[in-house]
Parts: structure tokens; sequence; C-alpha cells
């Protein structure tokens, strides 16, 4: 049982595509975790306003 | 029958390089730079990781209204000389894909940045994104000889942007570093007009050159070449200059007036005579310019925080 060979220029191609790809989607993963983790240390209101007006949400500034 | 199947899915295999063509990333690069300076010159300051994302994001926008005026223009990029070899028009990526991408990173682009940073930075990205494919791409380019002069607008708005992302609002000095890419941009494209010959008449591009001929041309490069000496000093004057700003300004205004006094001077058969030295130097030169000039506002800005 050997794994998935590239037996066409073809395959080597799509197989850097993919790799490619893969390493944005990774990057974009790692950026808005970092994200989540700056605005939630700083302590920036999680939930924005959504068709219900929330006075709480007012005073905080937001 | 495997052969011919592979052979048929080639011409629609683009490698990751292609898609990373499609966003141009030398443009990108230019956008990158000048937005990061206005986002570390601003009187505010973002989280590492904030700025880092809004860098990002800016990028990304950037790249998808390249992605979008390329699907656009792939007609007449297939004519130009110098983009004939770009992914859309070589070929190596389908025009809906290029659409597709572009349409699909403007949108994660856009919310993302106001996700980090601002809704009006993300909106002033959006305006970005659609100043540069519809005002610029799909209607002025190819109807009138001032398409970069108002076109020039959408790579004006990245410092702008980088303000926005760090302040929340848009500044006087915000305005001016829009003003020196604004007419800056002028002059650089109708060097390049002037020295690719026929690539833009024969893809009936109207460009200055095409339309009043070079003559006019070599003139207009002159006048916008002197408007841009006040913008640059005022703003090496005020609070995002300095004596960095200032020195640097006044030697790039000199060099790149003198540039655009020798072009203006030059007769069509001398320029034609030596490949357009005088032409391509100016380019080349305009590319340092703004380069330099923004590197000097950082230059300023790391001084004052040093002090």
């Amino acid at each position: 049982m050997s794994g998935i060979r590239a037996t066409h220029e073809l395959h080597a191609r799509r197989f850097s595509r993919n790799l490619g790809v893969a390493v944005a989607l990774a990057v974009f993963v790692a950026i808005v975790f970092a994200l989540t983790v700056v605005k939630m240390k700083r302590g920036d209101p999680l939930q924005g306003f959504d068709h219900v007006v929330r006075p709480g949400m007012e005073d905080s500034g937001s | 029958m495997p052969d011919l199947a592979i052979s048929a899915a080639q011409e629609h295999e683009p490698t990751f390089g292609d898609y990373v063509a499609l966003l141009k990333p030398r443009v990108m690069s230019l956008v990158v730079f000048t937005a990061l300076v206005g986002l570390l010159v601003a009187p505010a300051s973002l989280h590492a990781i904030e700025a880092v994302a809004a860098m990002l994001f800016i990028a990304l926008g950037a790249g998808a209204a390249g992605a979008l005026n390329m699907w656009y223009d792939a007609d007449i990029d297939s004519i130009m000389r110098r983009t004939m070899k770009r992914p859309v028009p070589s070929g190596r990526v389908a025009p809906d894909e290029a659409l597709a991408i572009g349409i699909g990173l403007s949108g994660l682009a856009v919310v993302m940045l106001g996700l980090a940073t601002n809704v009006l930075a993300a909106s002033l990205l959006a305006v970005t994104i659609s100043f540069y494919v519809v005002i610029y791409t799909m209607w002025l380019k190819r109807r009138t000889p001032q398409n970069i002069v108002i076109g020039g607008a959408a790579g004006a708005f990245p410092p702008m942007i980088g303000w926005a992302a760090a302040t929340g609002s848009v500044s006087m000095e915000a305005c001016l570093m829009f003003a020196l890419i604004f007419m800056w941009t002028p002059p650089h494209f109708w060097a390049l007009a002037l020295f690719m010959r026929s690539d833009y008449e024969n893809a009936g591009v109207p460009m200055l050159t095409v339309t009043h001929g070079r003559p006019a041309a070599r003139r207009h490069i002159l006048a916008y070449t002197l408007l841009l000496v006040p913008v640059s000093l005022w703003l090496a004057l005020g609070p995002v200059g300095g004596p960095v700003s200032l020195a640097a300004a006044v030697v790039l205004n000199l060099m790149f007036v003198r540039g655009a006094v020798q072009i203006c001077m030059r007769p069509e058969a001398v320029a034609q005579g030596d490949g357009y030295a005088a032409e391509k130097a100016f380019f080349r030169a305009s590319l340092f310019y703004l380069f330099l000039h923004f590197g000097a506002f950082l230059a300023d800005a790391v001084v004052r925080q040093a002090s």
C-alpha cells in the first residue's frame, strides 16, 4: 500500500497549488485566532448590535 | 484516452504562482508599503497583530482589485507586449476563475479589515476596489486620456486606509498623502506610455500619448511634476514630516523636476535615437521617488518615537 504518487507533471502542479492554498488557509486561520486573542485580552465587545438596541452596549462606547 | 484527458485538463491547470501573479504582486508591494507608512505615522497605534492583519487584508484587497482588472482587461492585455504574459491573457488562468477569485477576495478583505480594525478603514478599502475596477478599469480606461489621472485615485487611497485603520478617522495629513500619490501617478504612467510606444495605440487605449500626441504628454509630465512639489513640501513641513522628510523632499523634487524638464525639452527623434533612455530613467526614478518619500516619513516617525 504505497501513498499517492505523481504520475504526470500535471499532478505535481496540482500538488504545489494545493499546498499553496493549504498554507494560505493556515495563515488565515492563524491570523483570525491571533486577532481574537488580542481583542479578547483587551476586553473589546465581542458582540455587535443586531436588530435589537442594547443599552448595555451603548455604554461600552462601541 | 487518459492522456487526452490530461492534455485537456492542462489548459486550465494553473499553478499557485499563477494565482499569485493574478494579484499583481509588484503593484501590491507599493500598496502595502504606502499603507504601512500611513498606519505607522498616524498619531495612534494598533496592536502589532492588528497592524499585521490590517496590512495583509489591505494587500489582499489590492490583489483582488488587480485580479478583477485582469479579468476585465484580458482582451487588451493580450495585445500589449507589457501585459500579454499575465495569467489571464496567456490562458494560464480562466477568466471566470479570475472573476471569482477577485470578487471572493474583495469581500473577504473588506470584511476582515473591518473586523480587524474599524468600519471606516473597511469602507475606504471597498471604495478603493470599486474605484479601481468600476471607475478606472470599466469606465475611464478605454474612454478618456484622463484615465490614469482620475484612476490614479485608486492607488492613492492605501496610506489613507492605513491612517484610518490606526486612528478611525481621516485627517489633513492622510489627505495630503493621498494627494502625493495622486499627483505622482500621471507622470509615472505617461513616462511609461512614452517608451512603450505603440502598445497602448494598438490596444485602443486612449492614453494621452495617443490622443494628444507625445509632445503634449511630455508637457503634461512636467506640469504634474511641478504640481507635486508643493504637496511634497507641505507634507514634509507638516506633522507627518520632519528633517528627514524635508531633506528627502528637497532632493527628490529637484531630481524629479530636472528629469521632467529634460523629458519636456526632448524632441521625439532624439528620444527614439537613444531608445528612450531619459524616459526610462524618469520612470525608474518615479518609483524611487515614492518609495523614498514614504520611507522618509517613516524615518521621521521613528525619530519622533525615539525622542
